[in-house]
């Protein structure tokens, strides 16, 4: 473990928890601009959170530990989760403790935990959306797992930052299988993150909702962390994205000083990223909750069908 | 001659297990007695099974002839490390059960204590003497006795008539398991008359013969594991037996045979065919998929783990299968890691299974309920179960960093990284397979928060629940053992697959445990750069992270917390049953995967002065396999009774005609 390491792994997750909630503003912004509606500033997100932070946290008088403990739980998860991923740096010293299946299993931990606080008060709302925020995480797990599988048949590795070091550095090659996977897991992005078609992150009509009726019950601190760990998810996610098909610019081991240039790299990407995001959530409508699982099916079998090309054509 | 063997002390705890038996029969209806001295004595020699069977890995393997039985027949014994390894689960798995069982039982419930506990410890006897014996007469005999026995502990509340129907279906079962079996041993003899497992390893059989008797046992084997299409008894069998029971079958049973499918085809064939491992990979997907599916709809909170055993099961089979298709093409190294992940899992089902079972007969004790719609809110009343059970339910689940997903991480390490098999048909295939397993392990994810969601967490469905009384002390300490087995399993994977390793040494001459001893605290199956997974340091960041955000939050700002009724988006009206019921977190899933179940719906119209909403969910396999099947014998059984008039003359004809035939066919 060398200095240069630890450098990259500290700054990682700073990054991370401070350009998190940016990166939402951002894409809330262009929203709005795409929408016809004067936007918010691209710090509303920070107000918020600092706001939030402020307030007296409100619990229901038979709530358990559970509910307590869940959104520390999920923030931590996440932050593990944007620590492990190589945004700006191969030279990770956290990356070996979670490959790409313990990242997955990661998201999963999260989602069970939140969904457990979400049924411990007992309202319909809370179970209700603990059983739709299962239900879209039952169909995307494996979807994301089999993404990540078509990047780790290429570099014959599970490990992230070898996937990331073999696809940014080979020679110019085309993998037939990347562009099922890409499309899929745009698809599995936008129900995990809670986004329009599957989910719409503006809405509180209850009918409709998913993660806002997870964390209905959720007040001060509380949700404050809860919205920071859903920024979180959606940084660690695009990053996840950047890292899988356009990992260029990310500084390796040897060379620490690229880090420089890593950087604004990662901003770059992010801010076309955001952009193309609120593109396609301002582009398509929400559908019925209960198309929300051929959808994910879909992005499913287009990744397994990934993977299956990749060995077709890749021998 | 006094030398005392490894052997000899596995030998004396059966003996002692005997004695305590016979010692719960003496005190018949001595509760206090049986529960408080014979149980955990048990339980204590369940710990020296395990301590014995940790030494006994590493050892050379050891034989011992017991004259039980015909005289120029004995028992022939043997110890080497596949049978250390399971002895060493069932020792530590037993523990913890005999531990909870001690403060379990109550008066009046069928089958009268003392008996309870003959039973009981017989059933571990024989469990313990099927996975030690070395002859085909010793194992079938033992075999029988761990059927038998456990039939007794199943029909322990022999009362109710559903437990009865229970029980008769799953002897029906394990009895036809055991004629197959038999079967599989007259092939592997091969004719020799001699029926150790010495000369059945001597045999070179056939690819024809070897072929049968491997079907013969993965058809005997799996009616005992409950596979598809063999699974009908385990989700009857399992919610009528008392708790404990349930546990130990659930968690230590199946795993015999589990393990008699690895003595059969690594250890007593010598061919190893691929096809097979494709076979045992098919049954075991479809087993997988099919238990979670089922498992995901249920109501009833045993059948509900019932049918998540039927889904280990097949993962069990699938890892098996890999195994079996590694080492037919002599990729050794390869088949270690998917033989590595499949006793990974067999250790760590054995812990959870078990736990999660004790788990729901304390429940059952506190309220007397196993209807999931009438629980709800335990968490509150029954801290030690809920926590404790938390931690089952997250293993279970597969998450990270229990003992659960470090099997499923192996499993899919063996299955991504299947270097160029030969045949381009399989090579395809993986990765359909692994995508079937990443689904089956998130569904288990889903029927796990549903199983522990419903039970604990919401607000209690009947008044009653809120009178709901805590595990006492004996079944607090059987279940942190398995608790803490379960974590154990998630954050010391590279220690327990030391143990690991002679087995596979054993099986397959291959093993990870030099590969993994090398990264230490990361669990690194070939190189840190393919794949690494360390979960102390995954439990540490998370933690790190949980405290430092609260910390953070209560030095920046403050921890003012308010109390209050939920807020519910305003509507102040909510009651206790309008939360989601565990019908309602099936739904999705019945739609979803609609072709599985063969569903009866019945709908309330608007003139119906009582609506009633009723979903009957039943499998295919009962209607068109099973149903027949019984209606056969039925149709057979009224031909025959057709002959029995009742009139003695008749009869005395009948045996008349059959001296006849035999003399006829003796004579000529």
């Amino acid at each position: 473990m060398s200095f240069s390491g630890l450098l990259s792994q500290g700054l990682e997750i700073v990054i991370a928890i401070a350009l998190a909630p940016l990166l939402t503003g951002w894409v809330n912004q262009w929203r709005a601009w795409l929408q016809n509606r004067s936007a918010p500033s691209l710090l509303q997100p920070y107000r918020m959170l600092h706001k939030l932070f402020n307030k007296e946290s409100m619990v229901a008088d038979h709530a358990s530990r559970l509910f307590r403990s869940a959104p520390y739980v999920k923030f931590g998860c996440m932050v593990l989760a944007c620590a492990i991923i190589p945004t700006l740096s191969t030279d990770l010293p956290l990356a070996p403790a979670a490959d790409a299946i313990a990242l997955v299993g990661l998201f999963a931990l999260a989602r069970v935990f939140i969904s457990l606080a979400a049924m411990d008060i007992g309202t319909a709302f809370g179970t209700m959306g603990a059983r739709r925020e299962m239900l879209v995480g039952f169909l995307a797990e494996p979807a994301l797992l089999m993404v990540l599988f078509s990047a780790s048949l290429i570099s014959h590795s599970t490990s992230l930052t070898t996937i990331v070091e073999t696809l940014a550095h080979r020679e110019i090659a085309i993998y037939p299988g990347l562009p099922f996977a890409g499309v899929a897991f745009v698809m599995v992005s936008l129900a995990e993150n809670a986004r329009v078609p599957v989910d719409n992150p503006a809405t509180h009509l209850e009918l409709t909702m998913l993660h806002e009726a997870l964390i209905l019950e959720y007040s001060g601190r509380h949700l404050a962390l809860l919205e920071w760990a859903a920024s979180l998810k959606l940084f660690a996610y695009s990053c996840i994205g950047l890292a899988l098909f356009f990992p260029w610019g990310v500084a390796e081991a040897q060379a620490p000083q690229a880090m420089l240039l890593a950087l604004p790299a990662l901003v770059l990407k992010l801010a076309i990223g955001g952009f193309l995001l609120a593109l396609l959530e301002t582009l398509s409508a929400k559908m019925r909750i209960f198309r929300v699982p051929e959808f994910l099916a879909t992005a499913f079998l287009l990744a397994v069908i990934g993977m299956l090309v990749h060995l077709l054509l890749a021998r | 001659m006094t030398h005392w063997l490894l052997i000899d002390g596995m030998l004396v705890v059966l003996a002692g297990w005997l004695l305590v038996g016979v010692a719960g029969v003496l005190a018949l209806r001595r509760l206090d007695l049986v529960s408080h001295v014979l149980f955990p004595l048990g339980g204590l020699l369940g710990l020296l099974l395990c301590g014995l069977a940790l030494a006994a890995l590493t050892s050379t393997p050891e034989v011992a002839v017991l004259p039980i039985g015909l005289p120029s027949l004995p028992f022939h014994l043997r110890l080497d490390s596949l049978s250390a390894y399971f002895l060493m689960v069932i020792g530590a798995a037993s523990a913890g059960v005999s531990a909870f069982a001690a403060g379990y039982f109550r008066k009046g419930e069928g089958t009268p204590p003392g008996l309870l506990c003959l039973e009981y410890h017989a059933f571990l006897a024989s469990m313990v003497g099927v996975v030690l014996a070395d002859d085909a007469y010793a194992f079938m005999v033992l075999w029988e006795t761990m059927a038998l026995s456990s039939f007794f502990l199943v029909t322990a509340n022999h009362r109710i008539p559903d437990v009865r129907s229970a029980g008769y279906l799953y002897i029906t079962m394990a009895h036809i398991g055991a004629i197959t079996l038999l079967l599989c041993f007259g092939v592997l003899q091969a004719g020799t008359g001699d029926y150790t497992f010495a000369n059945m390893r001597a045999q070179a059989l056939g690819p024809f013969w070897a072929s049968v008797a491997f079907v013969l046992a993965v058809c005997g084997f799996g009616a005992k594991a409950g596979v598809l299409p063999l699974h009908v008894w385990l989700p009857e069998a399992h919610p009528a037996a008392p708790s404990p029971v349930s546990a130990l079958m659930s968690g230590v049973m199946l795993n015999t045979a589990i393990y008699g499918i690895l003595r059969v085809c690594l250890d007593l064939l010598q061919l190893r065919l691929w096809w097979w491992g494709g076979l045992l990979l098919a049954i075991g997907l479809t087993t997988a998929l099919f238990g979670v599916v089922f498992a995901s709809v249920q109501t009833d909170m045993k059948r509900l783990l019932a049918y998540s055993s039927i889904e280990n099961m097949g993962l069990l089979f699938v890892g098996m299968g890999l195994t079996l298709i590694f080492a037919g093409y002599d990729m050794l190294p390869m088949a270690a890691l998917a033989l590595t992940a499949t006793l990974y899992h067999v250790a760590s089902h054995a812990c959870f299974k078990s736990l999660l079972f004790l788990g729901t007969g304390s429940v059952l004790h506190a309220t007397s309920e196993r209807n999931l719609g009438r629980l709800g809110g335990l968490i509150r009343t029954m801290p030690w179960v809920g926590w404790l059970t938390l931690l089952g339910v997250l293993a279970s689940a597969g998450l990270p960093p229990m003992g659960g997903f470090v099997s499923e991480w192996l499993l899919l390490q063996s299955f991504l990284f299947a270097p160029g098999l030969p045949v381009p048909l399989l090579t395809m295939l993986i990765p359909v397979v692994a995508a079937v397993i990443a689904l089956v392990s998130a569904l288990a994810g889903y029927t796990m928060v549903k199983f522990f969601g419903v039970i604990f967490l919401g607000q209690p469905r009947e008044d009653k629940l809120a009178q709901a009384h805590d595990a006492g002390l004996w079944e607090r300490t059987g279940m942190v053992w398995l608790a803490m087995g379960c974590v154990a399993l998630g954050l010391l994977p590279t220690q327990f697959i030391q143990l690991i390793d002679p087995v596979t040494q054993q099986l397959v001459h291959a093993g990870l445990g030099a590969r993994v001893a090398k990264s230490g605290w990361l669990l690194a199956p070939n190189s840190l750069e393919q794949a690494s997974y360390g979960p102390v340091i995954f439990l540490l960041g998370i933690l790190g992270c949980f405290a430092l955000a609260f910390l953070m939050v209560r030095w920046l700002y403050h921890g003012r917390m308010r109390r209050g009724p939920p807020w519910a988006c305003g509507f102040p009206w909510g009651t206790a049953r309008m939360q989601d019921t565990a019908e309602g977190f099936g739904q999705p899933i019945r739609q979803i995967f609609e072709p599985f179940f063969v569903m009866r719906r019945e709908l309330p119209t608007p003139f119906d002065d009582q609506p009633k909403y009723r979903v009957v969910v039943e499998d295919h396999f009962w209607r068109w396999l099973y149903v027949p099947i019984i209606d056969l014998a039925n149709y057979l059984a009224r031909l025959m009774s057709r002959m029995q008039q009742g009139r003695i003359s008749v009869y005395l004809m009948y045996s008349f005609l059959t001296l006849v035939a035999t003399l006829l066919a003796v004579l000529r």
